[in-house]
Parts: C-alpha cells; sequence; structure tokens
C-alpha cells in the first residue's frame, strides 16, 4: 500500500463544501451573552476617565468593564499587557473597555455610549524611533514585569529584548572581503487577514469547571495561560477548537480568550462570546511584524562571502507577547541560507505604539528574507556576478554551521543547491532576466532564496491517541488543529501507511478539546507533520504490538511471525491465516465466549530532542531541529511608463524532504506565495502621526483577489530528513518566505532602482526614482 | 426598534420569522436558522464569505436586509445537495481552512447557472468580489472550469 504522497482528499472536505464545517462563531448556544470592546481611537493617550453611565442604561446590559489593576498582566514572554488598558492605551485598537449584553445589539448600541477621555502621548511611530535614545517610553516600568529567563528587556528604552550573534571573528572577515555592500530595508506592520475573524467563548460552571471555546492555534496555551493568569486549577481549563478559518501564525496568540473569561466572570459564569469585527480583528488583535533592518555584506574576490554585520530592529508594537520569539528566531536565521563564517548580528525587539504583532507564516524569515536577498542582489550588481550564481556559490550546505553555530549533516539541512537548479530551469533563467515586450512594457525576474528552522519551546511536545472501532476501524485523535493546511488528513496517511491499511479506515476527530485531546503544543512553525506525524508513528507502532499479542494467542504463533496489511493480521508465511482488526481491535472472542484482549488503545508522544535555548552573549544554541531549505523566481510584466506591473509567473522550488501529500503540497506552497505577493506587493497598514492604522478594512486593505494571482511553478526536491516521519521536512510557510525578496529584486532591475521598502506599489517605486534624479 | 413578521423561503422551505428592521439576511440565517454555511468576515461587502443565492443571483447576505429577503427564493449553501461545483472543490482542493468556500461555492453555482458559458473575463468579474486567503486561486479556477466545461460538453450534442 502506497499512501504517503497521495493526493488523499482531506477528512474534512465534504463538511467544507456544505457548510456543515463548524468554526468557533457557529456554534450558538442559548444563552449566549455577546461581549462588545470599545477599543482606543489613538495609538498612544492617557485614559483620563471613563464615562459608563448612560451605557449602563442600555436594556440588557449585563456587566461593563473597563481596565483595573488587580487584572493580571498578559504576555507570554514578558507579562506587560494588560487585558483591558489602565491608565493609557499603547495602540490605536487596544480594548479600553469590555460591554457584556444579552444581544450582539445590544453590547454594540452600549459600547457606543460609553465616553471616555483621552490626553494625547507623544507616539512611537517605528521601530527606528523607538531605539532612539531620548525616545518616549512605551513602558514606563519595563523592570518591573515579570518575564521568562531568556527574554532581555532593557529599563528606560523602548527595547523589549536583544539579541546577538557573534560567530567567527569579524575583523578577519572584513579584511578578506574584497567587495562590501551595506544597505537598510523597512517595512511597516500589516495583518493576517484571515477570512474567519477571531472569535472566543468563556463560560465558568458552578463547579469551577471553565469552558471556552476558541478559534486558536494554540488551545493548550490558552489553557495553560488561564490557569496560570487567573489561579485556576489547569485541568478545570477545558478548551475547545473547533475548525479554524485561516491563521497563518496570527491565532497563536492569546487574547480574546481572556476577555471572555473575564465577561463571563462580570455575570456570574453565564456564557460570553466575544467575537472581532473585521476592523478589531486588524486593529485590536495582534498583526504581522514590521522590521527595519541594515545589512552589510562582504565577499572576496570569487564571491564567497566572508563577513556579515547586520541590525534587525523588529517592530514588535505595543505589547511584546510573541515578538520576543520573532526576534530570537530572526537573530537564528539571521544571514539567510549562506555559509559564512564570520556574522554579527544585532535582533531588537522594539515596543512601538503600532499594533502588536503575532507570528506571521515564516516567523521572521520572510522579513529578514526581503533584506538579506534585495543585499545579495546589491552585491551580485557590484560584483557582476550573476544573481542566481552568487546564491549557488554561497549556498549553505552540510558540514557547515548556522549563525548559531550548529554543524549541519546530510540530514538537518536540505539540497539547497538543487532547489536552485531547479529553479533556474522552471523560471528559464539562462533566457536572461530581462525581455523587452515593446517600446513601453517588459518582462522581468527575479530571484531569491531561504531557509528556516522552527524555533519552539525546547520541551514542546505532540501526542497522539488511537482507538478502534469494533468494525477495525481506528480514531486517531491529536492536538493539531486543523488551521486549513491538512495536517490532520496527513496524520491519517502516516497511520495508514504504517499499518498498511486504507485511508478511509482511519477516522480523523477535527476539533480538539484539551480534556481529552492529547496535547500538542500549538499548530505552528509547520512542526505539525513532523512532530505530530512522529506521535503517529509512536502510536502506531503500540497499536501493531497489541494487535500482534491478541494474534499470537488466538493464531498460536509468535509475535515475530506475524505481519500487518489491509487491516488484518496474519502469518508471514502463509498470509491467509490471519485475523480481521474488527476480530481483535476489541479482544478476541473465543466460540464459547471467552475473550482475550480488551479494546486496543495506541498512545505516542514525542518531544524535539536536543533543543537548547540561545546563549545570551554569542548566539552560541540550537534552537530549532532542522532547517528547510528553498529557492524562488517572480517574473512581472512592468510598465515603463507608470511603474504599475502585473504579476506573471511566481515560482518556489523547496526541498520538502518527502512529499507525504502531493496536492495539499503544492497547494500549500502556492497559497504561501499568494500570500507573500500580497504582503511584497500591497498590504500594509498605513500609519498617521497619531499612530491611527487608516486602513482596517478589506476595501482599504486588500489581499489578493481572483486573477491577480500569477501562474504559479512549483518544485519539489525530496532530501529526506532522517528524523521526520518518512523523510518529511515542514512546507506551510515556504512559499512565502521568498516571495518579497524575489519580487524586490525583479522590480529593481525593471525600474533600474534599488528598492527598499515594502509594500512594492507604484508609488513607491516613482518616489525611489524621483529620489534617484 | 420596530420589528417585522415575515415569511423567508430557505431552500425551498418557508419560515415565520421576526426579525428587527435592520438586521441583515446573515444575520438572520445564522442566528435563528441555524444555517451558519454563510459566514461574516467583514460585514460591508468587502469579501464574500456571506454569498448566499437570491433568485438565481449571488447575493452577499450581510448586505441584504432581512426584511428585502421576504418573498424571494433564498439558496443558502446547505441547499445544494450534490452539485457538480461542490465535488469539483473537493477534487481540485479549492479550499483550505474553507471559510471562504460557501461564499465562494454559492457565487460559482450562480455564475454555472447565469452564464454556462462564461469565458475568462466573465469568471474574473464574479469571482473577484470574493477572498480566500489561504489557495492560489488557480485551484478555485480549475474547479469552477471544470464545470462549466462539463456543461459546455453536455450541451454541445444538442447543438
Ligand atoms: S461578510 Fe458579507 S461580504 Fe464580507
Ligand atoms: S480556504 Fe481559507 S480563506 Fe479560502
Amino acid at each position: 500500500m502506497e499512501v504517503i504522497g497521495k493526493s488523499v482528499i482531506r477528512k474534512e472536505a465534504l463538511d467544507k463544501v456544505t457548510g456543515r464545517a463548524k468554526y468557533t462563531h457557529d456554534h450558538q448556544t442559548v444563552p449566549m451573552l455577546s461581549g462588545k470592546m470599545v477599543i482606543s481611537p489613538y495609538g498612544h493617550a492617557k485614559i483620563v476617565s471613563i464615562d459608563t453611565a448612560e451605557a449602563g442604561k442600555v436594556a440588557g446590559v449585563r456587566a461593563i468593564l473597563a481596565g483595573e489593576h488587580y487584572y493580571p498582566l498578559t504576555g507570554e514572554a514578558i507579562r506587560d499587557r494588560p487585558p483591558i488598558a489602565v491608565d493609557k492605551v499603547r495602540y490605536h485598537g487596544e480594548p479600553v473597555a469590555l460591554v457584556v449584553a444579552d444581544t450582539p445589539v445590544q453590547a454594540k448600541a452600549a459600547a457606543d455610549l460609553i465616553k471616555v477621555q483621552y490626553e494625547l502621548l507623544p507616539v512611537v511611530n517605528s521601530p527606528t524611533q523607538a531605539f532612539q535614545k531620548n525616545a518616549p517610553l512605551v513602558h514606563e516600568r519595563l523592570g518591573e514585569y515579570k518575564k521568562e529567563s531568556d527574554s532581555q528587556p532593557v529599563p528606560g528604552t523602548n527595547i523589549a529584548t536583544h539579541i546577538k550573534i557573534r560567530k567567527g571573528n569579524l575583523e578577519k572577515g572584513w579584511a578578506e572581503a574584497a567587495t562590501v555592500v551595506e544597505a537598510s530595508f523597512s517595512f511597516a506592520p500589516s495583518d493576517h487577514a484571515a477570512m474567519e475573524t477571531r472569535c472566543a467563548t468563556a463560560e465558568i460552571l458552578p463547579d469551577g469547571n471553565i469552558l471556552i471555546m476558541t478559534s486558536s492555534q494554540a488551545p493548550f496555551m490558552v489553557k495553560r495561560l488561564i490557569a496560570d493568569y487567573f489561579g485556576e486549577d489547569m485541568g478545570k481549563v477545558i478548551v475547545r477548537t473547533p475548525l479554524v478559518g485561516g491563521a497563518y501564525g496570527g491565532k497563536a496568540p492569546v487574547q480574546l480568550e481572556v476577555l471572555a473569561y473575564l465577561g463571563s466572570k462580570a455575570v456570574g459564569g453565564k456564557p460570553v462570546k466575544v467575537l472581532n469585527t473585521r476592523e478589531e480583528d486588524i486593529l485590536t488583535s495582534p498583526c504581522h511584524i514590521g522590521l527595519d533592518a541594515t545589512v552589510k555584506l562582504g565577499t572576496d574576490r570569487s564571491g564567497k562571502i566572508k563577513a556579515a554585520e547586520i541590525r534587525y530592529l523588529w517592530d514588535g508594537g505595543a505589547y511584546s507577547d510573541k515578538a520576543i520569539d520573532i526576534t530570537r528566531s530572526g537573530a537564528t536565521d539571521c544571514t539567510g541560507p549562506y555559509n559564512i563564517e564570520n556574522v554579527w548580528c544585532d535582533s531588537y525587539c522594539m515596543y512601538t505604539n503600532h499594533p502588536y504583532a503575532a507570528p506571521f507564516r515564516g516567523f521572521s524569515h520572510s522579513e529578514l528574507s526581503f533584506a538579506i536577498e534585495r543585499t545579495m542582489d546589491l552585491l551580485a550588481k557590484k560584483l557582476n556576478i550573476d544573481p542566481l550564481e552568487l546564491r549557488y556559490i554561497n549556498a549553505i550546505k552540510p558540514g557547515d554551521t548556522t549563525p548559531t553555530r550548529v554543524l549541519l549533516n546530510k540530514s538537518n539541512v536540505g539540497n539547497l543547491q538543487k532547489c536552485i537548479e531547479k529553479v533556474r530551469g522552471l523560471i528559464k533563467w539562462d533566457e536572461g532576466p530581462v525581455k523587452v515586450v515593446n517600446d513601453r512594457f517588459i518582462r522581468v525576474k527575479g530571484v531569491s532564496c531561504s531557509w528556516k528552522t522552527s524555533t519552539i519551546d525546547t520541551d514542546a511536545p505532540s501526542g497522539v491517541i488511537l482507538t478502534f472501532n469494533r468494525d477495525g476501524s481506528i480514531n486517531l485523535m491529536s492536538g493539531i488543529v486543523e488551521i486549513g493546511t491538512g495536517t490532520k488528513t496527513i496524520l491519517a496517511q502516516i497511520l495508514a501507511e504504517r499499518l498498511q491499511m486504507d485511508v478511509d479506515n482511519i477516522h480523523v476527530r477535527m476539533e480538539v478539546d484539551t480534556q481529552t485531546t492529547p496535547e500538542h503544543w500549538k499548530t505552528v512553525a509547520s512542526r505539525g507533520t513532523f512532530m505530530g506525524g512522529r506521535a503517529v508513528l509512536k502510536a502506531a507502532d503500540d497499536v501493531i504490538n497489541q494487535l500482534k499479542e491478541v494474534a499470537a494467542c488466538v493464531l498460536r504463533a509468535p509475535k515475530e511471525d506475524l505481519e500487518i496489511g489491509g487491516s488484518r493480521v496474519f502469518l508471514r508465511d502463509d498470509p491467509s491465516l490471519g485475523l480481521h482488526f474488527k476480530e481483535i481491535g476489541y479482544g478476541y472472542k473465543y466460540p464459547n465466549g471467552n475473550t482475550v484482549g480488551a479494546q486496543i488503545i495506541g498512545r505516542g508522544s514525542y518531544i524535539l530532542r536536543h533543543l537548547t535555548p540561545l546563549d545570551p552573549e554569542t548566539g552560541e544554541g540550537r534552537p530549532g531541529p532542522e532547517w528547510t531549505v528553498a529557492a524562488y523566481g517572480v517574473e512581472v510584466e512592468f510598465d515603463k511608463r507608470d511603474y504599475t506591473y502585473r504579476l506573471v509567473k511566481a515560482a518556489t522550488v523547496v526541498d520538502i524532504g518527502r512529499v507525504m501529500n502531493e496536492k495539499a503540497a503544492r497547494g500549500q506552497v502556492m497559497g504561501a506565495m499568494s500570500m507573500g505577493l500580497a504582503f511584497a506587493g500591497r498590504e500594509t497598514f498605513y500609519f498617521d502621526e497619531l499612530g491611527r492604522v487608516l486602513n482596517p478594512q478589506l476595501r482599504t486593505y486588500r489581499p489578493l483577489r481572483y486573477g491577480e494571482n500569477p501562474e504559479y511553478l512549483v518544485g519539489f526536491v525530496e532530501t529526506p530528513q532522517i528524523d521526520g516521519p518518512y523523510g518529511a521536512r515542514g512546507v506551510g510557510e515556504h512559499g512565502l518566505m521568498g516571495m518579497p525578496g524575489a519580487l524586490g529584486n525583479a522590480l529593481s532591475v525593471a525600474a533600474g532602482v534599488s528598492l527598499h521598502h515594502l509594500p512594492l506599489i507604484p508609488e513607491l517605486i516613482w518616489k525611489a526614482k524621483e529620489a534617484n534624479k | 426598534m420596530k420589528s417585522h413578521t415575515i415569511t423567508l423561503t430557505i431552500n425551498g422551505e418557508s419560515h415565520i420569522v421576526t426579525v428587527r428592521s435592520a438586521d441583515t439576511l446573515l444575520y438572520i440565517v445564522r442566528g435563528r436558522l441555524g444555517l451558519t454555511g454563510a459566514k461574516p468576515g467583514c460585514l460591508n461587502g468587502d469579501c464574500g464569505a456571506c454569498t448566499v443565492n437570491v433568485d438565481g443571483w449571488p447575493m452577499k447576505s450581510c448586505l441584504m436586509l432581512a426584511v428585502e429577503a421576504a418573498g424571494k427564493e433564498v439558496t443558502t449553501i446547505e441547499g445544494l445537495k450534490e452539485t457538480p461545483i461542490q465535488m469539483a472543490f473537493v477534487e481540485n482542493f479549492a479550499f483550505q481552512c474553507g471559510y471562504c468556500t460557501p461564499g465562494f461555492i454559492m457565487n460559482c453555482h450562480s455564475l454555472i447557472e447565469q452564464h454556462p458559458d462564461a469565458d475568462d473575463q466573465t469568471i474574473k468579474e464574479w469571482l473577484e468580489s470574493n477572498i480566500c486567503r489561504c489557495t492560489g486561486y488557480i485551484e478555485i479556477e480549475k474547479a469552477v472550469k471544470s464545470v462549466l466545461k462539463r456543461g459546455a460538453h453536455l450541451k454541445a450534442p444538442m447543438e
């Protein structure tokens, strides 16, 4: 049986085309009260007063909550965020009050009547500004916050953390460098814009059980944090997550759950739902991080990179939450996928008065890749080397070390040179980067590369439980959230492959329930297939062992002589002698009624091995298990008259280790490319001087639409990762990561001017041209 | 706030409901009738996740008041039963998270009915009113074209 690699239809497919698929907001119980936020209209302001008198008179209003000093501060790496603002607001969209009422209409009517008086404070509107010595402080009491030991805030500044990479000898590196380029890049925060806006409900039962439902990538983190913030028993916090309507990292932080919990508590435990409007989803909930970067690279005469000096100022926004980890991840892979012996990187997480950052597909890598890959093209130009060739000769390989000094081998890094060669063919690079269509239009190609390891907690677990049904079919339960990536179907494929059975006889539980589903740390970082897959394999082996035990007894044969296949256990030398799973999945019943064995329940769990935190002074450490590599190309048709352009082709070749589900993998890569091109080409928050986001709607914040997409070219290289299930590597993010760099490179060539900012809109190109005149 | 008792015909069944003047069709089909296939994504016409079919045409149900739907034939995703477009979405992997899918399918379904021989430009004009954040749209294009082609193929012998 060959299930791996097949385009198995996702298990929840039918539900999704018939409207039966249920997301958090689709679960409606009666009664269910409605929580409505009042949000800050300013980026930075003192709250002078909050008047709720009128609002309280609205029929159906049950409670109005404002910020309180006794509410715990929340946050993951640093506890710096009040769930509802106290004393001052630090970003446009920050919750200032929460109304709980019988219906959404009443809650909204009341929220609109709450009068908040603000006194404006000076706004920190970029990470570079935040870094200035005299910048206004976003957090005056940074030194007093509770924090994790590897967060390194600098009190008295806006630095939430500072990660250092000190590898090799920079002086020596520069001495060997004949050609040096240095350049700066920047872009503002933007948004995930998942089609399902975030939603959470909470109910507190008389026995103290807390029932939460949430559209989250991290239900187990919700459980942990609610218990931790409010001193609840962890076992009493029961978090359910049904299908999630797109996440891309944005639903990894814990936010609305806390508000729903507080709301429920304020009304005696009744169920309360908090649902973001689109505007709140963009403003209030965490966004896609921005970056100001400076990159300096030097090569010897042959084009080998000898030294890199990099500074990343991440726009973590008003609260550090996951931005600290993003900052660390950005340092970990700071150079892009190139072998450089001498590296110095300072990666700072900066507080600003912008919406705070969540992980975004690629977790710092699409962002840093833009800076690195644009610099690589500048370097190629200066060296007069073909840009793809420059990447090829510097490509990271087994035997090289990463910036955090992990020694790479044939398993823990993919084959980048192969990816580059394949992309070269896919985009017909050798025909040349520029083709003149007529005197107005030209077609131009740009290339880029990326790599990524997944920096997750060193003790992050993933578990799987398998139970048998009486008909011999199997139920698969995993804590992975189905956010659209199809990972749970892939887990079923892995199980089917291992048990050599029909994947249709494996039933996957889509909903996660932290009380009955084994934990999967968080559904992030393209780790689902790897970790969940390993857990499945372990559970499968457990099941095989139990099946064989019962069968050995019934068939009177040693276990070693038994094989598994086609939902049967049989004798190796005589497959006709055997037992179907349905005869032994619940124990074997002899004709006289005696039964041996019992329901078979398989278990498997997995934790990534040998991970270590980074050394605070040198950055040395092993933050992730393996590096997936990829190469990219983008072709645009550029209008020389008005600097508009059309996306013609986008290509990604990723070393995926092993293709588990062909169509699903291609879908992941194409979808990621689409998102990457939108990020690169048009998506950004436009801030005014008060730190207000001027475009919090899908008509002013514009993802790609049907027909705006390019033709996609997807290629795979398969260098197995020995530890991965069937050799697979993570792939959910990689299609995105190289798009900003490749598009930036193509347009820089097309426009004849070096582009250093995102999004790459015609106006930006025009400005760069004007500045260059 | 004024309320009205109206009869809504949804998926061939009539329902008597009392609604506020300002209640949208989306709010009522989801909250009152439990038909949660139509999704809220923006509530102002930008995303298409709430698309239903009204008298044969696609309609963003967040932009239509429930009272306006009285006397009209409304079809939601729950009213489609094994239509070719639903199957084509499955076969072509035309969704990932699935949140945009009911809206897209309702729009495609109406398109196929109104323009069985739609060309690329027509398809684009219709489908650009919906956003899918997960796929690269190629899969949706393949799905809708596979059904349009099948339709053309079925019609061919009669010509
Ligand atoms: S919810 Fe109706 S168009 Fe977005
Ligand atoms: S499938 Fe997720 S938005 Fe379309």
